[in-house]
């Protein structure tokens, strides 16, 4: 069977960013993401360029908020995100150390 | 795809088998180096294993160290070894302890004889051993031979989504073999320590990883002067898309798959006594130190998933590298023994990852030589847990 493109994977349904699989996102890019573990498809559009590997927010975040990924807590929002923007160190920390 | 029963070994005098036919020269401390070197230059088919430790530990630290050194003789990767060591009581200590295992090891001290006279007579006896050695062959042995070791290096996103998960399954599928399996990486669970506490086999195993992970934790939060961001996650794992330890821990996990759970907590190159499955190592997340470790415990083949491209190697434990990261397949081919970046397009699933892992790991153990043996990687990193007298 000939999959479609797909541009993001999500691990888990409960996860709320996706992984980017292709070398990047252009802005506005609607980008179609696999969700591995119940095999769904779900569409995104980037707010940005974001490259390969990196994380996109699947919802808008506040400050306080967790990001769940493999259906887990991987840490904090430290500065308001929309659906749609990267999401990395400059907007999420460590809940450790 | 049916799994290959049987690899071709060397079978060693006390039963274990080992991938490899090395003749090692194994220096006691870093004075011995050069005469190590030496007599590995002189013997071709040798290897000398250089190293920077050996003087002046204590307590916990020089059992530690023995342990490494000891284990590395004991290997069954390992045929024969020559130990060399400037002094003749813990010289004596590392060849009695290898002989136990019943292979060929002979022991020469420097002092009182300099670095030349003592290359010159151990050179004749590692000729000896090099050509003793080369006369065995390999036989058929069950998987249930094999001793795989894991841990991943220059993780990034795609680490998490396919290249450990191959891992995964590989472990899913070969545990019930009988094989023996290994991971560690305390620090790099962090954020999945519960989780991986319920991969225990049982309360003791569950109990006895929760302690180890909190030890390593206090040791942390007591010397750490940030939040370890560089450190853990590192500058090339952010890069690589990275953000968070739980992040990293999550990720990491994936190498031991969906249903195996581990039978025991080992401590640093500990050997494992409790039968075949699944063992947690306390060990440094530092690729060499790891895999160091790993190989002094009795690992004979190891599994380094990597997404940004970690070039680590081993100079008796072959390292299998893979990476789901298509640009590493691309920029760093050499280092690649399987590509498994189809899974990010779909066009591979991990059953067929976990199978085409299954095949190089035989291959490997049947004696194809891994890019970081052909590229000359012999990183051996002794842990240290603390300051010498």
């Amino acid at each position: 069977m000939k999959m479609p493109q797909t541009d993001l994977i999500i691990h888990d349904e409960k996860d709320n960013v996706a992984v980017v699989v292709i070398d990047k996102t252009s802005k506005n890019q609607e980008c179609i993401g696999w969700i591995m573990e119940n095999d769904k498809t779900i569409k995104i559009k980037s707010n940005s360029e974001i490259p390969l590997g990196h994380k996109i927010a699947l919802k808008d975040f506040k400050s306080g908020d967790t990001i769940l990924k493999y259906g887990h807590d991987i840490g904090k929002v430290v500065a308001p995100i929309k659906k749609g923007d990267h999401v990395h160190v400059h907007n999420v920390k460590t809940k450790k150390w | 795809m049916s799994i290959t029963k049987t690899f071709m070994g060397y079978k060693r005098e006390n039963g274990r088998v080992g991938i490899r036919n090395h003749v090692i020269i194994l220096p006691v401390d870093d004075i011995s180096n050069a005469c190590a070197e030496a007599i590995g230059n002189n013997i071709k088919g040798t290897v000398a294993i250089p190293h920077s430790y050996g003087r002046l530990q204590f307590g916990k630290d020089l059992e530690l160290f023995f342990r490494t050194i000891i284990g590395t003789g004991k290997n069954p990767n390992v045929a024969a070894v020559i130990v060399v060591g400037i002094e003749p009581k813990w010289t004596k200590k590392v060849v009695e302890e290898i002989a136990k295992t019943g292979k060929p090891v002979e022991g020469f001290s420097i002092e009182g004889l300099g670095d030349i006279a003592t290359t010159m007579k151990a050179s004749k006896k590692a000729q000896e051993f090099v050509q003793w050695a080369s006369e065995k062959q390999r036989v058929e042995c069950p998987l249930s031979d094999l001793w795989i070791s894991v841990k991943c290096g220059e993780s990034d996103t795609t680490s998490g989504l396919a290249s450990n998960p191959a891992v995964g399954n590989l472990m899913d599928k070969l545990e019930p073999y009988g094989v023996h399996l290994c991971f560690g990486e305390t620090s790099e669970i962090t954020g999945a320590e519960m989780v991986c506490t319920a991969r225990g086999k049982d309360e003791k195993a569950k109990k006895k990883f929760l302690d180890t992970w909190n030890n390593y934790n206090n040791f942390i939060l007591e010397n750490k002067t940030n939040d370890l961001s560089e450190s853990q996650p590192t500058a090339g794992n952010i890069k690589g898309g990275l953000t968070t330890i739980e992040e990293k821990a999550f990720g990491n996990l994936q190498k031991i798959g969906k249903k195996v759970k581990y039978v025991d907590v080992l401590e640093p190159a500990e050997e494992p006594k409790n039968g075949k499955g699944l063992y947690f190592m306390d060990t440094s997340s530092a690729a060499a130190e790891c895999v160091t470790l790993q190989a002094a415990a009795g690992f004979t083949v190891h599994l380094f998933p990597t997404g940004q491209g970690n070039v680590v190697g081993n100079p008796i434990e072959p390292v299998v590298k893979l990476t789901a990261n298509p640009k590493t397949a691309l920029t760093m081919s050499e280092h690649i023994d399987l590509d498994v970046s189809k899974i990010l397009k779909r066009e591979m699933n991990l059953n067929q990852a976990g199978d085409a892992l299954i095949d190089i790991t035989v291959k490997t153990a049947n004696g194809r030589i891994t890019c970081a043996e052909a590229l000359g990687h012999k990183e051996f990193v002794i842990t240290k847990l603390y300051r010498s007298a």
